[in-house]
């Protein structure tokens, strides 16, 4: 028997979904969003507002809604805490029943959490801090190509980070030049050379030009060396069959990883590009253009451990992080916690770190952590502390701008970087020791001795601007 | 600027894989590296190849990997007679990681001569 009557009008958000007493479901979606309303407005009914306005709620009462069992489908706003130190915002938690998804898509995620909701009248500014995925969630999403360990494997890189360097100048050189600084970085011990993203296929560079020659240097390099290598082919471009052309082609030509720009080139794009990877045996470095749009202002966005685990979810081997020490901006203590979430298998909530739910990831594959921009030689000893072994420690300007060429200036940065895991695995403390560590390792290595005294002045200290919410 | 010092061009290196870019190590740097593989709860293994066919993924395994054995002076001893039967082969030590399935350590002891 219906019980409900249809009764036109505007009612308060919170009266249907301010649900202070509901326990979540293990297969809930969980959301922790940062709210700062418009002055006057309770907190509950902004809460609430945010928890309808992202799932089943409009701004008013429709008679349609008595056609489905809306509180089977509603998001509920269960809980509201303080932000430490800050007077203006709360932080507001909703739960997300699982079936309001498309299975493995967090394009569908996105869609509804970060909506039309985040033009809201009634807020000032709203900012997504964490989701939590439900295992059974996770399990509907294919996630990285290959992962860590199986990169590792194919690579033969065990016991260390890999070393990298992205190409410079990052616009304007011909392929035949350009392929010519992947092969001086490689055979000089660099592991893997990165395009740059924005480097796709341009007048003075076209694609398959830029493949032909680097295929050609990753292959000498690897005979010369005896060691493998790669490059990251961008295959990031305007639309999905150009991108798989550019896929195909890499694979033709032998090469083990390419590269997508996973937020300009949109999540479908990705998950899609992540798709073929497992399917053809290929790895997938994921650069990160357009983040800090989203997610630096602290009370506005998306922070970075969404981004994070939604690339972990569509697929990717690589993501980059920011460096904490280099020319970008990122704080410690964060960054450590989205390092985990894109590693680990199961991360604990630990708001030290920024991390609200415990995530579990089950089986999916970790994802190497990239440290890139504005690090040079003196920064190993901080960065093999700060991102351990799973990692990809990339010095661009750091190795090609050593005084000898490109192929010196990665010789000096891996001899840095054994010598610290050598010393790390000595039990030796790697940042306070950084100087005798690094000086003694310079005694057997003229390119390491030049690229200390090149670098040896420049730092990048000026303070965070998205940091941890402390007291 | 300082120019390179030396008089030739820069000479590619043909390395093995991780610590290759550092001085050979010393007696006591490699108990230090296999005590490290141990402490972690890793398993060591030893393999050992014709520097010929280095860049196999496969190389010969000298017996099997040396499941619950934590003494370093046990390990140490078994590097030595591969070494012995092998003295032109390279010789590798692994730490075999069960929990990721992966190698947590690998890197080459004896350098065989090519």
């Amino acid at each position: 028997m219906s019980v409900k009557t249809y009764d036109a009008g505007v009612k308060e958000y919170r009266a249907m979904y301010w649900t202070p007493d509901y326990v979540p479901l293990d297969t809930d979606l969980l959301a922790c969003f940062k709210c700062t309303g418009q002055p006057g407005v309770p907190r509950e009914e902004v809460a609430a507002a945010v928890a309808a306005e992202s799932s089943t709620g409009t701004w008013s009462t429709v008679w349609s809604e008595l056609l489905t069992d809306l509180e089977f489908y509603k998001g509920r706003a269960y809980r509201i805490e303080d932000v430490p130190g800050d007077k203006e915002s709360f932080y507001a938690f909703i739960a997300y029943p699982i079936d309001l998804f498309e299975e493995g898509s967090v394009v569908n995620v996105l869609t509804s959490l970060v909506g039309n909701v985040f033009g809201f009248k009634a807020l000032r500014h709203l900012r997504l801090e964490d989701i939590r995925f439900p295992i059974a969630y996770v399990k509907t999403c294919m996630g990285p190509p290959s992962g860590i360990q199986v990169e590792r494997d194919k690579l033969n890189k065990y016991g260390r980070p890999l070393l990298g360097a992205t190409i410079k100048p990052k616009l304007g050189l011909s392929a035949k030049n350009y392929g010519r600084a992947v092969y001086e970085c490689l055979r000089g011990g660099l592991d893997l050379t990165k395009d740059d993203e924005n480097v796709n296929s341009q007048p003075f560079m076209r694609w398959q030009n830029r493949f032909e020659f680097v295929a050609e240097a990753v292959s000498a390099a690897q005979a010369e060396t005896g060691e493998r290598k790669g490059h990251y082919l961008n295959v990031t471009a305007p639309d999905p069959e150009q991108m798989y052309e550019r896929a195909e082609f890499a694979k033709e030509l032998g090469q083990p990883i390419i590269m997508h720009d996973f937020l300009t080139g949109g999540f479908t794009a990705n998950t899609g590009l992540a798709k073929w990877c497992r399917k053809n045996g290929m790895l997938l470095h994921i650069h990160r253009a357009m983040h800090a749009v989203i997610d630096r202002h602290p009370k506005h966005g998306i922070h970075f451990r969404v981004l994070a685990k939604c690339l972990r979810l569509s697929g990717g081997d690589h993501l980059h992080t920011g460096t904490v020490v280099g020319k970008l901006e990122g704080d410690r203590g964060s960054t450590l916690g989205f390092v985990d979430l894109l590693r680990e298998s199961f991360i604990p909530e630990d708001r030290a770190r920024g991390i609200f739910f415990d995530q579990d990831w089950g089986s999916m594959p970790g994802v190497f952590a990239v440290a890139s921009g504005g690090i040079h030689v003196w920064h190993m000893p901080a960065l093999v502390t700060i991102f351990g072994d799973d990692s990809v420690l990339q010095f661009g300007g750091g190795t090609q701008g050593h005084p000898w060429g490109n192929a010196a200036g990665a010789a000096a940065n891996r001899v840095a970087l054994e010598a610290c895991v050598k010393a790390r695995n000595e039990g030796r403390e790697l940042e306070k020791e950084a100087r005798e560590i690094m000086t003694a390792a310079a005694k057997h290595s003229p390119e390491l001795a030049i690229a200390m005294e090149t670098w040896k002045e420049i730092k990048f200290e000026f303070d965070t601007v998205d940091k941890l919410d402390v007291g | 600027m300082p120019f390179q010092s030396t008089t030739g061009d820069y000479q590619t290196k043909y390395t093995l894989e991780t610590f290759g870019f550092l001085p050979p190590m010393t007696q006591e740097e490699i108990f230090d590296q296999i005590a490290y593989i141990i402490a972690q709860g890793w398993t060591p293994g030893i393999e050992h190849i014709h520097p010929s066919k280095s860049m196999n993924h496969y190389w010969t395994m000298w017996k099997l990997p040396f499941f619950g054995v934590t003494d370093l002076a046990q390990v140490v001893s078994e590097l030595e007679a591969c070494h012995r039967s092998y003295p032109d082969h390279h010789v590798r030590v692994t730490g075999y990681d069960n929990y990721t399935q992966s190698q947590g350590s690998c890197f080459v002891v004896f350098e065989g001569r090519g």
